[in-house]
Order: structure tokens, then C-alpha cells, then sequence
């Protein structure tokens, strides 16, 4: 652990931290953010908690009110105080801008440095970091963690594929940070290049900023030889930094020091207990820059009842299985794309790339998957491929309880992303699509 | 026993004229093709002078290739040959996943490709007085 005091605080402690930074968070927002102040006016509540159950009847910040504040409405710094602006585009819309004090800058450091430090890494490691660097999160909030942990960073961003695998090579590279699917596209370019990613001495990979699979997850680690460690953020609360695996690899250890976690109903928007399932809620109790109280993240997930095993304290998020903007309904079922990558990880004859394609028949609504078949499949009998076809389709069809149409396309036809892959393709409103 | 180079494809107007292309560069002749179709994907299956080179080409062109081995038995050339080919299989109870014909150029007999799961296939033909094709005679070995 980076920071044993914090991690493995008893719990009752924490709990008393948490209330008393969360009381003065209050107090922070009421007095800088007039968006805060005329919420609680309005409602006629006075910015104070006396237990932390209370904070479920606060009001809750969206992503349109980020919007709505463009650019620093929601900071609750003098402009002064803030020496970092991060964005996010969104896929719609406005960009969202976020504010960090160099108290900000310095905590995320020390949880990013925690983060690496769950992965396995130390001092001694070459961190490759392949996430964007720019106003995206997640290059710089990992660069500085690297940093805050003493190893060595290589602050190479995203994109160049060839030219990532040669720095993955000849610079003793052990730990990768990246999304999830750009770590098997560097595979694969690998593969391509004549290098068996496992022989290198790469040995552990931080891997978040999109939904992946359990199935994803060991592919990966056969694939480049390495503990492939799942980590959270985002940029409305931090960026990644937010919670991260331990070497247990059961669930994302919130930084509850930092953040207040709630799952809550998405259609009553009250808190569910432990264990249920519902959307991810952050409030946050020491940035200074641009607080959050209860920002709904629009995340899928719940929380995993029960103490884990490495000695950390806080409690564990389930990896995430959904967005609830990404969830796409067919036939009145309700679909993650995580799901069908879930399913098509575990059909032999596949590959892990796939797009659901979204299209209209006359005023239906139609679904298809298409999925790329295997490189190394015999590719020789037709009956094969049509069996693999309805294999691949069943699958679906039992594990979603729905029954979606299924496309085989040729190897490397579906885009490679650098960034966060482009699952869904929505054609239903060819004028106006994005 | 000769290579077959299988290819999968998109239906998708262009895509196999991409992948002639890609041979015809590549400098690849080819001495036979078959379009298996279905609705939404066809598997092209091709005999030619360079399988090696021919698979390299098209896995550097991203195309999904496989090779299968296949049996190339010269057929008679009059009516009721190829009958006779498949009928000696039959009654053998072997089972022929598919079938093609092609001719060399300047020969009077055709060719006929068949795929078989039964290793006893050359053997019954070559029994029945049919001469099976050897993998010289349509392409070099590439050397290894």
C-alpha cells in the first residue's frame, strides 16, 4: 500500500473523516458556488449533516449542470487557487471543464500513486503511459502518480501504435496504462511487428476510462504475459484515481477517504443497501477546485458487501457493467454492450471486436451485432462459419435474454480505437447521426 | 494433397475484386476459384501457382485466410466422368464436404477439387485407376 494510514484505516475512523470533511465540503460549496446555494435555499436546507446518512436527502449534480456552468461556474476556488483545467467532450454537447487547486493536484498524485501501487508497481518499474495526455484525465493523472510513486514514467500518450511497441520493447517497459482495448490493439501491432509481447519483461497493466469484461480481462493477461488491474475515475470527480483494484481482483477499492460512494434506485433515486444495484453516485469530500456532491455518474454497479483480503479498509465497487446512457433497450430488455463482449469473449472462433449496430426496418427498431471472426479460423466450410454464426447468436440470446441478430465480418474490419472504442453505432437517424 | 487458400468475405460490392487485385499484385496466377455464398458472408476458395505467396499477400491485406488440403483428381473426359469419380467414393462411404472443376491450360482432362475428411480418399481413387494430381504439377513448393 502507498499509503497504509489511509487505506487500511479502521473503518469507524474513517467514517468520522469522512463526516467531518464532508461537513466542511458543505460549507465550501454554500459559500463559493451559487448554483449550491440556491439548490439548498430553494429547498429550504441549511448545508449541514450531523450523520453521514443524511446525505441522501442533499440534491444531487448532473452532468447538464457542469454544462450549464461552463466554464468555471462550479469552482469553489478564486481563480487564483486553480492551476489545472481538465475537459471532457462528452459524446454530445457542450465539453464539461473541471478546476484543480495544487492541493487537488497533489492528492490525486498520492491516489493515482495508490493506484499503481494496488497494480503490483514500485519505485523500481517503467510505466509506459498510452493514455491521451492533454485535457483528458487520464495521461496526466496517471504521469503524476507515476511520478508520486518514484517510478519511472514514460510519458509517451496515446496513439503511434508501432512506435508504442517499440518503446514497450526497447525500454524494459513493466507496467502498461491504457485503456483496455488499446492494450490488444498494442498486442496485436506487437504480434504484427514480429515481438511475442510475452517475452518482454512488461509484467502488470492499469487499464480503465471504458467497461470491460471478465472474459476481456484474461485475454488480456494470456495475451501480453501480465496482471491486468481494472481502475475508475472520472473527470468530473477526479479522473482515474477514484478506485482501483487490488491484487484480489474482486471489485475497485473506492478512496473513501476522499469520496463519498452511494448506489442509488435510478428510478426512485434513493440509496439501495450494499450488494444491490444501482447507478454510482460520487461526492466529494476534499477536492477544493470544483467540488461534487452527489454526481450521478450514470455507472452500473454495486457495492460488494464484506472485507477484502489485501487489508484495505474501504469498500469495494463491483467493476462496472453498464452506463445507463449506454444501455440500449431491445424489445423492452435492457442491453449493455458489456454483456454481449462478455458473451462473444467466451465463443471460441471469435474475436473481441464487435459493434452493435442500431438501424430501422420501416418504423422498427432493429439490432445487430456484427462480430469479426477469429484470425487463426479455418475459415474453409461455410456450414462451420453459419454454425459459429447461431452459436454466437444462442449465446446471446441465452445470457441476455433477448434474441439480437449476428453478423460475422472479416478480421481487423471493425475500427481499432486508440482511445475509448465505439461500441454502439447508431444508424436510426441517418440525417442528424453523429 | 494440394493447398487451397480459403478466403473470408464480407458480401460487399468491390470486396472481391479487392482481394483478385491483391493476388494479381502480388503476381499470384490463379488456376481456379469458388464463391461459396451465404447471405450475409462468402468463403472464396482458390487454387494458383503461389500459395504461399498468396496467403502472405492477403494477410498483409488484412483478409481473413486460412488453407485447407484438398484433393485435385484428374476426371476423364467424357460422360459420366466425374460420376465415376464420386461414385468410387461413395461406395467407400466417404463423404465430399465440396466439389470444383478446373483445366490446366493445354491438358484435355479437367481437374476436379474435392474436399474430403477421410484420409483413405487418394488411396480408393488411385485404386479405381484415377490419377490424384500432385502439388508440383500446379505450383512450386515454396521452399522452406
Amino acid at each position: 500500500m502507498f499509503q497504509p494510514e489511509w487505506e487500511s484505516m479502521p473503518r469507524e475512523r474513517l467514517e468520522e473523516v469522512q463526516l467531518e470533511r464532508l461537513r466542511a465540503t458543505l460549507r465550501r460549496v454554500y459559500d463559493n458556488v451559487p448554483l449550491y446555494r440556491e439548490r439548498f435555499d430553494e429547498a429550504g436546507l441549511a448545508p449541514e449533516v450531523s450523520t453521514l446518512a443524511e446525505l441522501a436527502d442533499l440534491p444531487f449534480t448532473v452532468k447538464d449542470d457542469l454544462r450549464a456552468c461552463y466554464p468555471y461556474g462550479l469552482f469553489a476556488a478564486p481563480r487564483s487557487e486553480i492551476v489545472r483545467v481538465h475537459a471532457s467532450s462528452g459524446t454530445t454537447g457542450q465539453i464539461t471543464v473541471v478546476g484543480y487547486t495544487a492541493n487537488d493536484i497533489s492528492m490525486w498524485a498520492d491516489l493515482m500513486a495508490r493506484t499503481l501501487a494496488a497494480a503490483g508497481a514500485t519505485r523500481d518499474d517503467v510505466v509506459q503511459v498510452a493514455y491521451g495526455y492533454g485535457l483528458f484525465t487520464g495521461g496526466l493523472g496517471v504521469h503524476y502518480g507515476s511520478e508520486r510513486l518514484g517510478a519511472l514514467t514514460i510519458p509517451i500518450s496515446g496513439g503511434n501504435t508501432r512506435r508504442q511497441v517499440q518503446v514497450l520493447v526497447d525500454f524494459g517497459v513493466t507496467v502498461l496504462a491504457c485503456t483496455p482495448s488499446y492494450s490488444l490493439l498494442l498486442a496485436e501491432t506487437a504480434e504484427e511487428m514480429g515481438v511475442d509481447p510475452r517475452s518482454l519483461p512488461l509484467r502488470a497493466g492499469v487499464f480503465g476510462a471504458e467497461p470491460w469484461s471478465e472474459n476481456m480481462r484474461r485475454q488480456i493477461e494470456s495475451t501480453l504475459g501480465i496482471r491486468a488491474t481494472d481502475i475508475y475515475g472520472l473527470s468530473e470527480v477526479l479522473g482515474p484515481g477514484v478506485a482501483t483494484e487490488c491484487a484480489e481482483q474482486h471489485g475497485l477499492h473506492v478512496n473513501e477517504d476522499h469520496f463519498i460512494i452511494e448506489i442509488v434506485d435510478p428510478a426512485t433515486l434513493r440509496p439501495v443497501p450494499d450488494g444491490e444495484t444501482g447507478e454510482v453516485v460520487f461526492t466529494t469530500i476534499t477536492k477544493e477546485g470544483i467540488p461534487v456532491l452527489r454526481y450521478r455518474t450514470r455507472d452500473i454497479s454495486r457495492i460488494i458487501p464484506g472485507e477484502c483480503a489485501c487489508g484495505r479498509t474501504s469498500r469495494r465497487m463491483e467493476r462496472i457493467t453498464g452506463r445507463t446512457d449506454d444501455m440500449i433497450i431491445v424489445r423492452g430488455v435492457n442491453v449493455f454492450p458489456s454483456q454481449i463482449e462478455q458473451v462473444l469473449a467466451g465463443v471460441p472462433g471469435v474475436a473481441p471486436h464487435y459493434q452493435v449496430i442500431l438501424g430501422k426496418r420501416g418504423s422498427m427498431d432493429t439490432v445487430e451485432v456484427h462480430v469479426e471472426v477469429a484470425p487463426d479460423l479455418a475459415f474453409d466450410e461455410v456450414r462451420e462459419l453459419e454454425e459459429l454464426q447461431r452459436t454466437v447468436r444462442g449465446e446471446i440470446a441465452s445470457a441476455l435474454a433477448v434474441s439480437i441478430g449476428v453478423k460475422l465480418v472479416e478480421p481487423r474490419s471493425i475500427e481499432r480505437s486508440e482511445g475509448k472504442a465505439k461500441r454502439v453505432v447508431d444508424l436510426r437517424d441517418a440525417t442528424g447521426g453523429e | 494433397m494440394i493447398d487451397q487458400i480459403s478466403v473470408f468475405l464480407e458480401n460487399e460490392p468491390g470486396r472481391l475484386a479487392q482481394l483478385c487485385r491483391t493476388l494479381g499484385d502480388a503476381g499470384v496466377n490463379m488456376r481456379a476459384l469458388m464463391v461459396a455464398d451465404t447471405e450475409s458472408f462468402g468463403v472464396v476458395r482458390i487454387i494458383c501457382d503461389r500459395p504461399q505467396a498468396a496467403r502472405d499477400a492477403l494477410e498483409a491485406a488484412s483478409f481473413g485466410v486460412s488453407v485447407a488440403r484438398v484433393i485435385a483428381v484428374e476426371v476423364p473426359d467424357r460422360p459420366g466422368g466425374l460420376a465415376d469419380v464420386l461414385e468410387a467414393l461413395g461406395e467407400e462411404g466417404i463423404n465430399v464436404e465440396y466439389a470444383y472443376c478446373f483445366v490446366e491450360p493445354g491438358s484435355r482432362a479437367a481437374v476436379d477439387v474435392l474436399k474430403v475428411d477421410d484420409e483413405r480418399a487418394a488411396a480408393v481413387l488411385e485404386s479405381k485407376g484415377l490419377r490424384i494430381v500432385r502439388a508440383g504439377e500446379i505450383y512450386e513448393p515454396d521452399p522452406s
